[in-house]
């Protein structure tokens, strides 16, 4: 075991694991996570708490994660290289050890151009894959990037993000490969509805064997209405909604149900593509959908490990 | 190699301006005049701009190139006229107007009139692009020849991110993704192996962060002869 963190137990043990994100409000209260967590408490077996994410401000990360764990659901802290050097990186991933927060995302972070201070400077001192090797460095050899030691123990479970919907495709299952390389235990993808096109990079990766060397988890995002997957097709970058997709959403007379039907259809096929160990569910602002989700799936009781 | 300067907006330069009267005016003929941001006709077009709005400019020059250290004599040769403004305006990058007033005897403010963009590729003529960051720890041995410093968006040292889609980077449509060009040329070149090797992280401390940097040129020739 590298941290011993349920998400670990239950990947470890072969088990079908299923994560879902909770962004922290643009304020200051703990109420606002605490709804979240209480949520997700049941059909998850850990919460990612995401980092400013798409660059704009919110609770920071770690104080998100601590207030889940407080609530006795494990969080998935996620860090992202775009507003924080390698001092300040690395002094809170000791924080979050400290506090008992095992499972760490590195991230690039979306470009500071898309949020709410388009004129911040973006750190991008070490990038995602120097902060794997980073975080495998403290963990394995209790050691910061300056060679110097570190006391105590760094037991983190250790993730990471791949987009096979990016370009060049062909390069993903290498980046994949320099992922692993450099650290990570555990792979969140970006939101699957082009199935073929997943499966393929799947399929690819597991011909090098990589699928036996780290744990994927496959990203879900329910949608809504016609608008959110026009919107994610045209504007989120790396996401690739089919326009079929959104046809059958735009027919639609009951979108909200059409969109669960669709995310059901796309797990269930997830859930039989081999190399695929779990689900990572981005519900984002329609976090009650998600034990709906997970039940309908086939995949609640969630394991006790 | 060319400094790549833009004009600042007119309010911002009359802002600075706002308190002096009479204005000395310094184009340089070099980057500046190939910008088209500081040379004899922007120089020109200012000093009416200036008079138009009341003030007097008390002279204007050309300075060949206004970063070298010749500037010194220039600015003595001009001194009267310079003597009797408020200030000077430098239509200059920001190594000019850091050298004009180093050297300007006669102590006065000297407002700068271009922000400094970038150490810019002429792609076509007039048509520049940043390629370089000046990082002070070159790369591009590592990344055929395409520096990913500062043609990246995110400075990404080890491969494009989820945001590379179609050869264009997610920060805009005229951006082409740095690493979908590095790709390209390491795979024309049967190189591809290369992008699975990890970047070691950066040793910015020879780079902006790192405190002012210095050369001394005839050092470096004499201790390499």
């Amino acid at each position: 075991m590298k941290a011993g963190t349920k998400l670990e137990r239950i990947l470890a043990s072969g088990k079908f694991a299923v994560t879902a994100e909770a962004g922290p409000p643009k304020g200051t209260s703990a109420e606002a996570i605490r709804k979240k967590g209480e949520l997700l408490r049941h059909c998850c077996d850990a919460v990612n708490v995401t980092d400013n994410q798409t660059a704009i401000v919110r609770m920071s990360s770690l104080a998100g994660c601590l207030l889940l764990k407080q609530q006795g659901i494990e969080p998935v802290m996620q860090m992202v290289v775009r507003d924080r050097n390698r001092l300040a990186l690395q002094g809170d991933v000791l924080g979050a050890v400290a506090l008992g927060i095992g499972n760490i995302l590195c991230l690039s972070g979306d470009h500071q151009k898309f949020g709410n201070h388009p004129g911040a400077k973006g750190v991008f001192d070490i990038d995602s894959i120097q902060l794997l090797q980073t975080l495998r460095m403290m963990r394995d050899e209790h050691k910061f990037i300056s060679g110097e030691d570190i006391s105590g123990e760094v037991p983190v479970f250790i993730g990471a993000a791949a987009n096979p919907f990016a370009d060049p495709f062909e390069y993903r299952v290498h980046r994949l490969a320099k992922k692993l390389k450099a650290g990570a235990d555990f792979i969140q993808t970006q939101a699957v509805y082009d199935v073929p096109r997943f499966a393929r990079w799947m399929e690819m990766l597991t011909e090098r064997g990589l699928d036996k060397q780290v744990h994927i988890l496959a990203g879900v995002i329910p949608i809504r209405s016609a608008g959110m997957a026009r919107y994610m097709r045209d504007y989120v970058p790396g996401v690739n909604v089919p326009d079929e997709i959104v046809t059958r959403m735009e027919k639609s007379e009951s979108p909200k149900e059409e969109g669960v039907k669709i995310i059901l259809e796309i797990v269930e096929q997830l859930k039989d593509m081999p190399g695929v160990h779990g689900i990572h569910i981005m519900a984002v602002g329609w976090e009650d959908i998600v034990p709906d989700v997970v039940a309908k799936s086939g995949l609640m009781p969630r394991p006790v490990v | 190699m060319k400094t790549i300067t833009s004009s600042k907006p007119v309010e911002e330069v009359m802002g600075y301006l706002e308190k002096c009267q009479k204005v000395y005016i310094i184009g340089c003929g070099t980057c500046a005049t190939m910008c088209h941001t500081g040379g004899k006709s922007e120089v020109l077009g200012m000093k009416e701009k200036l008079e138009g709005s009341g003030k007097k400019v008390t002279g204007w020059m050309i300075i060949p190139t206004a970063c070298d250290e010749l500037t010194k004599y220039a600015l003595e040769e001009e001194a009267e006229r310079i003597k009797e403004a408020d200030c000077v305006l430098a239509m200059t990058c920001a190594v000019g107007v850091q050298t004009i007033a180093l050297h300007l005897k006669d102590k006065k403010p000297v407002y700068p009139a271009l922000n400094t963009l970038f150490i810019g590729m002429e792609d076509s003529p007039g048509h520049f692009t940043e390629v370089c960051l000046q990082c002070g720890s070159c790369v591009l041995g590592r990344t055929a020849a395409i520096c990913p410093l500062v043609r990246c968006s995110k400075s990404l040292l080890n491969g494009p991110c989820g945001g590379s889609s179609g050869g264009k980077c997610e920060v805009s449509e005229d951006i082409p993704c740095a690493w979908q060009l590095i790709y390209d040329r390491l795979a024309e070149m049967g190189r591809l192996d290369e992008m699975e090797e990890i970047e070691p992280f950066k040793d910015w401390s020879v780079s902006v962060t790192g405190g002012p940097r210095k050369i001394d040129a005839e050092a470096e020739c004499t201790t390499t002869s």
